[in-house]
């Protein structure tokens, strides 16, 4: 049974140094919040992943949270690149960033692979791409019955899931809506999950088929209005577009980014 | 561009726009495929199906996204769905007809690079990756390939291989058992090129109005050739041109910046 708990005490149970840390939200409803949280508590030595690694991972990159990456898409979306992500893999700085890189396909088949309990995935994917030279988690095995070759990346299984969402009851039940992205898939593949949520409700709306992420797969509940700006909450908020566009100068200069997390996610609680 | 009253990056989409049809279900990226997408769609193609890699099927935004997961995508679309269910079932399920693909590198097969500039493991410029690109390159039915025209773009020799097109040889994709059609057009800000039937390698069918061959050879990276026709892009119509530009400027108002071009 999910249990409400402040973000503070959520993070410090839930997300320990060396954790791998899947933080998911697919443009849509990124954990914002608790991803600040966890880099206000200074949780280091994270094997990120993520996607699409986005402003929120550039951030944590580049306050040093992350050993290692697991990403299929590292750039500022309509903007540019992740200069902190690209620091960290062209400089090593503020420390060597290892990299395991896929496809988006492959990602969404792992997240589908962890949440189904399966060691691994198996897709049509990844032919003649140069991604297989230089990831070993990318293999390739003959179909049992037809032969073709067919693509195998391992199942994503993190010690921790973070997802940010619209409402909770106060059963602690989860609805999701809008652009689910593989939020849902990567609360079930994971040992322990933490869920963000815009609002607690009484009753959360009545749908056969709402994306609904049950209480009984939620470790832990952290109320946090507003948890995924500068992302967005469809039916609450707007993604904050201008700020994505400000954030390549902020992230371009070591020195403008390290002054900008000190007075907004250090300082900001 | 003097002498005309349309941009190259103008003839660029509108170009790409018009290969576009009603029949087509296409995987739209981010940037100039999106422009060209949505303005086939506002023009010539009302019946065109979008398709964005967040999930958004049908979509019919009012103005171009920022990202490939903006609220608008999902607001009008006929559904969303999952990110594995759309790779799963929709991509790799073969119910896109059309992929639109770009990048920072093509060669003349058609592979592209969106990963590394310089070596993969010391790279002199870490892009984004793959995305969806490296499936999309072999389950949509055909792909389209919209790219500015320089040398640095159109290379000899690509530094890595994110998405397959006809191959390092341009023979390659029968070897790995793939059954769709791979790079079928690839549009520049200067001309449109083809693959030829028998050896796949890119050659340049169209030019636009007011380029010079001499001028695609300085801006190509291997040695390009002409089709034994090469007819002249028509320019755009009013029609594209207003709506385009009536397009990106919301676009602008929406962002609240000009990211667009």
């Amino acid at each position: 049974m999910s249990e409400f708990l402040e973000l503070r005490d959520a993070v410090a149970r839930l997300v320990r140094a060396g954790d791998r840390v899947a933080l998911e939200g697919f443009t849509h409803l990124i954990p914002f919040a608790a991803g600040h949280e966890i880099i206000r508590q200074q949780i280091r030595d994270l094997t990120l992943i993520r996607m699409t690694p986005d402003l929120l991972f550039d951030q944590m990159i580049g306050a040093g949270c992350a050993r290692k990456l697991i990403f299929s898409w590292g750039g500022n979306p309509g903007v540019g690149s992740l200069h902190r992500l690209r620091d960290a893999v062209e400089n090593g700085w503020p420390q060597p960033l290892e990299i395991e890189e896929h496809s988006h396909a492959a990602m969404a088949n792992a997240y589908a692979a962890g949440a189904a309990g399966m060691p691994c995935a198996f897709f049509r994917g990844y032919r003649g791409s140069d991604l297989a030279r230089v990831n070993p988690n990318i293999r390739f095995v003959p179909c049992p019955f037809t032969g073709e070759q067919l693509a195998s990346v391992p199942a994503i299984r993190p010690d921790v899931a973070v997802v940010h969402a619209q409402q909770a009851d106060r059963a602690g039940n989860v609805l999701i809506h809008g652009i689910v992205g593989v939020q849902k898939e990567a609360v079930l593949a994971a040992a322990r999950s933490l869920v963000t949520v815009e609002e607690v409700v009484d009753q959360l709306p009545r749908g056969a088929n709402a994306a609904i992420l049950p209480s009984w797969v939620i470790t832990a509940i952290a109320v946090a209005p507003n948890g995924a700006r500068p992302s967005y909450a469809h039916g609450y908020y707007q993604r904050d577009n201008a700020f994505y566009v400000a954030w390549d100068a902020i992230s371009r200069d070591r020195d403008r980014f390290s002054t900008w997390m000190t007075d907004n996610v250090m300082r900001s609680r | 561009m003097s002498g005309s009253d349309y941009t190259a990056t103008e003839m660029m989409t509108v170009a790409a726009a018009r290969a576009l049809g009603n029949e087509d279900v296409c995987f739209v990226g981010i940037g100039l495929p999106s422009a060209a997408c949505n303005l086939a769609r506002l023009t010539h193609a009302p019946r065109l199906t979008l398709v964005y890699e967040s999930g958004t099927l049908e979509t019919k935004p009012h103005v171009l996204p920022l990202s490939i997961g903006d609220g608008e995508l999902c607001e009008t679309a006929l559904t969303t769905v999952s990110v594995p269910e759309l790779f799963q079932y929709w991509l790799q399920g073969g119910r896109i007809s059309v992929g639109f693909l770009g990048g920072a590198q093509v060669d003349r097969f058609g592979n592209l690079n969106s990963t590394v500039i310089g070596d993969y493991q010391k790279p002199k410029v870490r892009l984004p990756g793959s995305g969806g690109a490296t499936e999309i390159a072999t389950s949509c039915g055909r792909i389209y390939i919209v790219m500015r025209h320089n040398a640095r773009a159109l290379v000899e020799r690509l530094d890595f291989m994110t998405s397959l097109g006809h191959g390092p040889t341009g023979h390659e994709r029968r070897a790995h058992g793939i059954t769709t059609e791979g790079p079928a057009l690839l549009v520049t800000d200067l001309c449109m090129m083809k693959p030829d039937p028998v050896t796949m390698e890119f050659v340049v069918v169209s030019v636009h109005p007011g380029v010079t061959h001499e001028r695609i050879r300085e801006n190509t990276g291997w040695a390009v050739r002409f089709a034994a026709n090469v007819d002249v892009t028509p320019p755009p119509d009013r029609v594209a041109l207003d709506t385009l530009r009536d397009l990106n400027a919301r676009t602008a108002r929406a962002h609240g910046a000009t990211a667009v071009d």
